[in-house]
């Protein structure tokens, strides 16, 4: 092995291009280790843990960039290069001829002066700034970007609404206006319902279901998670809905949350009260309002809402949570021990493991999660698991340095062996995200390890059932039928919501030790 | 809000490009702009600009532009520097770029002190000569400081003649030698006695012929001169063919009906018409005459000069006193047979005076004869040119680059947007040898250190803040 660490001066590239480039070179045979990232000082740092820091490194400042990479002598050398190919086909295709990049705003709005919305996912300490000079020119913003302060958030939401604009987030994930969809989307039908929402995948799961039972999104606008904090009041939620009702092609209106603060609660029902439309209210974790008038419907799962959300089309329709194919399935799978007895949660949807902790909470215990805000349901470590257990590995403890799991799933890959190993481990619960933003195979980045717990459980006698649910469309650009197949062949069950999935997963645990027969 | 819902969507997305790949996917228009960190990611300096985006700097800032634009250089006359240049004594020497003392100064520079010094008879050794420079006896200044500007070292010396352009619309006067010529040349800090008889010649039989060809044609016109140049593949900077022999083709018939003995005028136009970069002697104080106009107007963060020393690159702004300066770049590019990258200075002189102007490597894009100076394909030199528009204030339309639909010149270098932006003007400039008097080895591009933009935004803020 042999290692070598360069500092490029003044070069930027956006922190997923490196990431998911720099995992990509590490998958190659005879490469331990390469970091390909600004040199900020959490990636020096990071840089100092894997002892490839150099002098020059420690110098370097947020706007050099660092290639470190330590491989066989053979190796390095053309990791080198497929970096510099990787990083320098973008400049090499502007000469073209293609000008279809830019290096400043003001080149952006001359090439689109109708311009009318900024997607902005920049490090978080620039964001606002960005976001600022798109609302001054007349631009909506959706801020992809987090880390942006509760200051900012405020300033440029009560600028924004003061000009009859939106600022979708900070940390906002997911959005789909006018038929597009932005950062994370699914490929959805157009139709008639209307969502605002406090949470990505939230949002994304809600959209899906709506698919799925054959009706379409007017507009899907995200607020960012704080949104509905007491610091900013809502103002985003409050100004969706607004447009919502008087947009003529929304019909229903669908609100999702956490429970907001109380006064901003207020607030928000306040007009969701006087609402001339119906209005389905998802409160994941949450409480149904006293007194709620007959056009609102109140849910706290996201599956509830999307076909609560349908009724309005089809007052009779109902459905069952748990399809028949999810009972035989889970029918079969059977226990040879007696220490399999929780649930694993392995999460890339955050909002999605907040439903999970919803539906099992009360159900099944000891119930932990890093997602979990009661006390008494907080993880104490969030890299070992006890108990039924939660985690969202989009979580910042897992994503230092790294892109989040939507984006690069193999980030799940050890923790589902870590999980497979220990004997308590009854079910592995995981999510698939397809659509616009999310990685390109990311049932093909999981197989193979799937495939290895399983044998791992085998080894030693146990049979290892794994739940799963693809957060997708037919239509979605990783295609959602072959990613099904692929999970189904290796026995695996592929739920139709993720609140299927984890009424499975505790049907399963709750079972007595069977003695397959 | 609801109108919006009823558009059609046009995206900008700022940052992560697979964002816009998915955006595209769908059909619909989004343009990236490839972010990276404003102000190099510095945020204290990045609140410093903040503080400065403001419409009374834009304001001023147009305002000082205008002025530029506005001015119109002319060639009034010729004469000794110690009766024209505004404080210029026997013992005063001026030189290129910011301040800078003997003892510090480059090779070529103090070459060239000592041949200025001889040459006014204040030395007659080389020995004598670098004794008097540093005995303190001899001041040193910037020709910038003296309304004068000199290409290379940029050595003026009492009794050179300098060419004196008058802006018309504004009264003010700008200052430079005659340009020598290439290969052994006081601007590169040759002193040998070819150098000073040519100097000599200069003075007592050129200047004088000039003087009454001047008298015959009246002032000429530079402004026009330039603008005709640039649509001739000139840059006015590192190529000045075509303004050189419009400069000729104007000042024939005035040599022709001067009243000149016959030698003398054969000698002078052959002068002229061998020299290629004689014009560079007079666009750099056309440029200077024309900058002189937009400075000091307060509150404007405009650049008005950029100049360097061989040791220092140095700025002024049009609203602040004073340089700002930081260790100079060595020149990329290309290097004459037999020389070494090791064997240039660094970046010398004020001819960057023409970029500061919105010429030179700001109009590259139109003079595509010499883009094997900046890696050989036209396509670059259209680059350097259209990214300088991204840093300047304004486009000038009396000098336009015919390669860009005549698209006027990027004109007025917007302190505020070289931090933002993280673009450093691009200048062509030559290269010259370390060592006094060996001459050109090459020719290439050069960007000033952006600490230099960084010093003044910071100075800026920091009067602002006090206001």
């Amino acid at each position: 092995m042999i290692h070598q660490t360069i500092v490029k001066k003044k070069t930027y590239h956006d922190s997923v291009t490196l990431m998911s480039l720099a995992g990509k070179l590490k998958k190659q045979d005879g490469v331990e280790e390469v970091i390909v990232s600004m040199a900020t000082p959490m990636n020096k740092e990071l840089l100092e843990n894997v002892g490839l820091m150099t002098d020059e490194a420690r110098e370097a400042t947020d706007a050099d960039l660092l290639i470190a990479c330590r491989a066989e002598e053979t190796v390095l050398p053309r990791i080198l290069e497929e970096v510099e190919a990787a990083l320098g086909a973008k400049k090499a295709g502007a000469k073209r001829g293609e000008k279809t990049s830019v290096k400043t705003f003001d080149a952006a709005l001359e090439i689109s002066p109708e311009a009318n919305l900024a997607v902005i996912s920049v490090p978080g300490e620039f964001a606002a700034r960005e976001a600022r000079r798109a609302l001054e020119n007349g631009l909506h913003v959706m801020l992809f970007s987090d880390n942006v302060s509760v200051e900012d958030e405020r300033n440029l939401k009560t600028y924004a609404a003061e000009n009859g604009l939106f600022v979708m987030g900070p940390d906002c994930g997911t959005a789909m206006i006018n038929g597009t969809g932005l950062c994370f989307a699914n490929d959805v039908k157009r139709g008639g319902i209307g969502m605002v929402a406090a949470s990505g995948t939230g949002l994304q799961e809600v959209m899906v279901q709506v698919d799925r039972l054959g009706y379409g999104v007017s507009q899907a606008i995200g607020t960012g998670g704080r949104d509905l904090s007491s610091d900013i009041g809502g103002i985003m939620m409050r100004q969706g809905i607004d447009a919502l009702l008087a947009d003529e092609t929304t019909d229903v209106l669908v609100l999702i949350s956490k429970p907001p603060a109380k006064e901003v609660e207020q607030m928000i029902l306040e007009r969701v009260m006087r609402a001339d439309k119906p209005i389905v209210l998802c409160l994941l974790d949450g409480k149904a309002p006293d007194d709620l008038p007959p056009h609102v419907t109140f849910t706290t799962t996201l599956f509830e809402a999307a076909l609560a959300a349908v009724r309005t089309y089809e007052p009779n329709l109902s459905v069952e949570l748990v399809s028949d194919e999810a009972k035989t399935w889970s029918n079969v799978v059977h226990r040879t021990q007696g220490t399999e007895r929780f649930i694993r949660g392995l999460f890339c949807g955050g909002t999605l493991t907040a439903e999970a902790l919803s539906i099992l909470r009360g159900r099944v215990s000891p119930l932990t999660s890093n997602v979990a805000k009661r006390k008494d349901e907080k993880m104490t470590d969030v890299f070992t698991s006890t108990g039924h257990t939660l985690v969202d590995l989009g979580d910042d403890a897992f994503t230092v340095g790294k892109p989040h799991p939507m984006i690069e799933p193999a980030l799940r890959n050890e923790r589902i062996l870590k999980e497979a190993a220990d004997p308590t481990c009854g079910v592995l619960l995981l999510d698939f995200e397809l659509g616009y933003g999310s990685h390109d195979d990311p049932v093909g980045e999981t197989i193979e390890t799937l495939k290895q717990a399983q044998a791992i459980a085998k080894q030693e006698g146990r049979i290892l059932p794994i739940v799963t649910y693809i957060c997708g469309t037919e239509t979605d650009k990783q295609g959602y039928a072959d990613q099904k197949r692929r999970l189904e062949q290796i026995g695996a069950y592929v739920a139709h919501s993720n609140a299927e999935a984890v009424e499975i997963a505790c049907t399963i645990v709750k079972k007595g030790v069977e003695i397959h027969g | 809000m609801a109108n919006w819902f009823n558009s059609t969507l046009h995206a900008i997305n700022i940052g992560a490009s697979t964002f816009s790949k998915d955006i595209e996917r769908q059909g619909t228009d989004v343009v990236q702009y490839d972010w990276s960190p404003p102000a190099g990611g510095d945020i204290a300096l990045l609140e410093a600009l903040d503080r400065l985006n403001t419409a009374e700097t834009d304001e001023r800032n147009a305002e000082a532009v205008a002025k530029i634009k506005a001015a119109h250089p002319m060639l009034i006359g010729i004469n000794h520097a110690r009766y024209e240049i505004p404080g210029m004594h026997a013992q005063l020497i001026l030189h290129a770029g910011p301040p800078v003392e003997w003892a510090d100064m480059c090779g070529p520079m103090q070459g060239a002190v000592i041949g200025a010094l001889l040459y006014e008879g204040l030395a007659t050794t080389e020995a004598e000569a670098r004794e008097l420079a540093a005995s303190g006896d001899i001041e040193f200044a910037p020709c910038h400081e003296h309304d004068a500007v000199g290409p290379m070292a940029g050595v003026i010396s009492p009794s050179m003649p300098v060419h004196i352009i008058e802006n018309v619309t504004d009264g003010n006067r700008a200052y430079c030698t005659v340009n020598e010529g290439l290969g052994k040349v006081l601007r590169f800090g040759a002193f040998s006695s070819e150098v000073l008889d040519r100097l000599r010649w200069i003075e007592n039989v050129y200047m004088p012929a000039l003087q009454k060809a001047l008298e015959v044609s009246g002032p000429v016109d530079l402004r026009t001169l330039i603008a005709q140049a640039l649509h001739m593949g000139d840059e006015c900077h590192n190529r000045n063919k075509a303004a050189t022999s419009l400069f000729l083709r104007d000042m024939m018939p005035a040599f022709l009906e001067a009243d000149l003995d016959e030698d003398v005028r054969k000698q002078a136009l052959a002068f002229i018409q061998k020299n290629e970069h004689y014009f560079l002697n007079l666009s750099m104080p056309a440029a200077k005459a024309s900058l002189d106009a937009g400075h000091g107007v307060n509150g404007s963060t405009i650049v008005t000069t950029m100049a360097r020393n061989g040791v220092d690159f140095g700025i002024r702004v049009s609203g602040l006193d004073g340089w700002f300066t930081a260790p100079a770049n060595f020149v990329e590019g290309l290097l004459f047979p037999g020389f070494e990258p090791t064997d240039a200075a660094p970046d010398l002189g004020d001819s960057a005076i023409t970029e500061t102007l919105g010429i030179g490597g700001f109009a590259m894009g139109g003079a595509p004869a010499i883009v094997q100076f900046v890696g050989g394909a036209v396509e670059d030199a259209l680059d350097y040119s259209r990214s300088m528009y991204t840093i300047t204030e304004d486009e000038n339309n009396t000098y336009s680059i015919p390669t860009l639909d005549f698209r006027g010149t990027p004109l007025g270098i917007d302190i505020r947007k070289v931090i933002e932006t993280g673009i450093l003007p691009v200048i062509n400039t030559g290269m010259a040898h370390r060592e006094a008097g060996v001459g050109q080895v090459g020719a290439g591009i050069v960007h000033p250190p952006l600490d230099c933009f960084t010093k003044a935004l910071k100075a800026y803020s920091e009067e602002v803040s006090h206001v």
